[in-house]
Parts: structure tokens; sequence; C-alpha cells
């Protein structure tokens, strides 16, 4: 069965053409570690901000504390909003050099059709959870913004992963469901929030991270 | 066995052709040089296939400038589509029958 064996490798070429043409497949694992380490020290400075330890609910939630609280010379708005920014950078930097590194050595471009699908389709629905955080604040009601950043930054992850590696996309459905849960326990949002950004993040990324970058 | 391979289309007789339909049908549009990256085929030889492609009508082509450099890229038509999804099912057809054969 000569041919047959033939038919079989055309097959598998034409396979792994379409992956590689439609999907960005150099994202690498190590990025999500290191954006799970940028979380945790952002939840960190959080909790320092509020004097605050995770679990303990002394003078009230978080969040009430929060509206009380004027530290650092900032009153809670600018402070959460400056973390998150701070987060938001150093893990995206250190994201690009992790994957930018990986595609170097794959010999693989790492600005592309693929990669500018894959970012778009994230793009979106964070960028519009970021506004509706912004305006959560605005209405002071920062109880809901820890969980609504989770359910966001899951949706961009599901309609990301169409474009990446599949694995993706559990991470992004795992993240909706620690938003969702904590939009009825308003109260551990700081803790769901840095299981999702943090724990999550580092978990997976180490996982994806054995399983395609041996 | 032999009806099913007279199915197979000839447009599709070389693998390189099949790569270059199996990019096409899952991209929008795909540059010249994206192709010849992912195939990693000679100029000549990418242009040959792309032409034969064309002249059957299975991809399209579209030239415009960025910037001032010209840009031509192709994409799958319809008639394409349909015909390399076709040649892919009777390639599974065939797949089978062999399977089965050796299970006898």
């Amino acid at each position: 069965m000569n041919e047959t064996q033939q038919y079989l490798a055309h097959l598998a070429e034409m396979r792994a053409l379409m992956e590689r043409s439609s999907r960005f497949l150099s994202l690498s694992g190590l990025s999500g570690v290191w954006a799970g380490i940028c979380a945790l020290a952002g939840a960190g400075a959080v909790y320092a901000y509020l004097d605050m330890l995770p679990l303990s609910a002394t003078d009230g939630y978080y969040y009430e504390k929060a509206i009380r609280t004027v530290k650092w010379g900032m009153d809670y708005k600018r402070a959460f909003v400056l973390i998150a920014l701070l987060v938001l950078v150093t893990a995206l930097a250190g994201g690009i050099f992790f994957t930018t590194r990986k595609a170097r050595r794959q010999g693989m471009k790492v600005w592309d059709g693929s990669s500018k699908r894959m970012l778009w389709a994230i793009a979106v629905p964070l960028a519009a959870g970021g506004v509706f955080c912004l305006a959560l604040l605005r209405w002071d009601l920062p109880a809901l913004v820890a969980p609504s950043t989770l359910v966001f930054y899951g949706l961009a992850l599901v309609n990301g992963s169409k474009h990446t590696l599949r694995d993706v996309e559990f991470l992004g459905l795992t993240e909706i469901a620690l938003g969702l849960a904590g939009l009825f326990y308003l109260g551990n949002g700081l803790e769901l929030w840095t299981t999702g950004f943090g724990l999550l993040h580092i978990v997976y990324g180490a996982w994806m991270y054995f399983k395609y970058e041996p | 066995m032999k009806d099913i391979i007279t199915h197979l289309n000839p447009a599709f007789d070389h693998r390189n052709r099949l790569g270059i339909m199996s990019i096409l049908v899952v991209n929008d549009w795909v540059d010249y040089n994206t192709l010849k990256e992912l195939l990693s085929l000679t100029d000549g030889n990418l242009a040959s296939h792309l032409k034969a492609l064309e002249l059957q009508d299975f991809i399209a082509v579209r030239k415009k400038f960025v910037g001032r450099k010209p840009q031509t890229t192709y994409g799958a038509t319809a008639a394409g589509r349909a015909a390399f999804k076709a040649h892919l099912d009777t390639l599974e057809a065939l797949l089978h029958i062999a399977r089965e054969g050796e299970l006898d």
C-alpha cells in the first residue's frame, strides 16, 4: 500500500500547514508564568495598600475599607488603576520577551497574520472590560471590579484561543468561572483575583511550557 | 477503487498545490512571501503552481500597494474550496477502503 502511505503523508503535511498558517503557535508558557508572578506582586501591593492580609476581613470587606483608605498620597481609585497598569505593562513586556524568544527558536515570525489576529481577538473584549471597570470605579462600585476583570479577561482568552494554542481556552473558561463566582461572593473578590491572575497563570503557563517547549 | 481514483482532481496532483490550497482555505488572503515561507518553495516553483491553480479558477489574485511596494495576495475561490473539499473526501474514501482491505 505505497499509495496509501503517500496519501497519509500528504494529509499530515496539509494539516500541519493549516495549523501553522492560521494559528499563532509560538506563544510561550513562560509568558503565562511571568504574568502570574506580576499579578501576585500586584495583589501584594493592593493588600499592602489596604493594610490587609488575604482571607481576613477584620475591618469589613476590602472594598469597604478601600473607600475609606488614602495612602501613598493616593485614593483607592488612583492606587488600583496605577497597580493594574503596572501589572499589565510588566506582564505584557515579559510575555513579548518570552514569546519572541520561542518564535526565534522555532524559526517562525512573531509579527504575522496569525499573531495579529490573536491579539485583535484578545484586545477587543479586554478593552471593553477595561472601560467597563473604569465606569464601575466612576460610580464607586469597587466590589465589582475584581470579578469583572476576571470575567472579561476570560472572555478575551476564549476569543483569542481560536487563533493560538487551544489550551488557552481552558484557562479562559476557568477565569470566567472564577469571575462569576466572585460576583456572588464579593467579599472574596481579591482572593479570587489573586487565584485567577496569579496562581492559574503560573500553573497553566508551567503546564504549557512543559507540554510544548521540552 | 479505480472508480474512486478517477474522482481525484488532477489539478491537485501535486503536494505543493495541496499545500497552497490547505493554507488558503483556512486564511482569507495570504501574500506571496508568506506562502513561499510556509511551503519553503523557490520563486519559480511557487509561481508555476499558483498559475496552474489560478487558471482553474481555484484561487483568486489581488494586487495592491503597501506603501510603495506592490503586494500580491491570494485567496481560495468558492469553486476552489468545493474542489479541494471533494478532493479530501476522495482521499478519505480511498484511505477507508485501504484500511478495510488490510483488515481482510
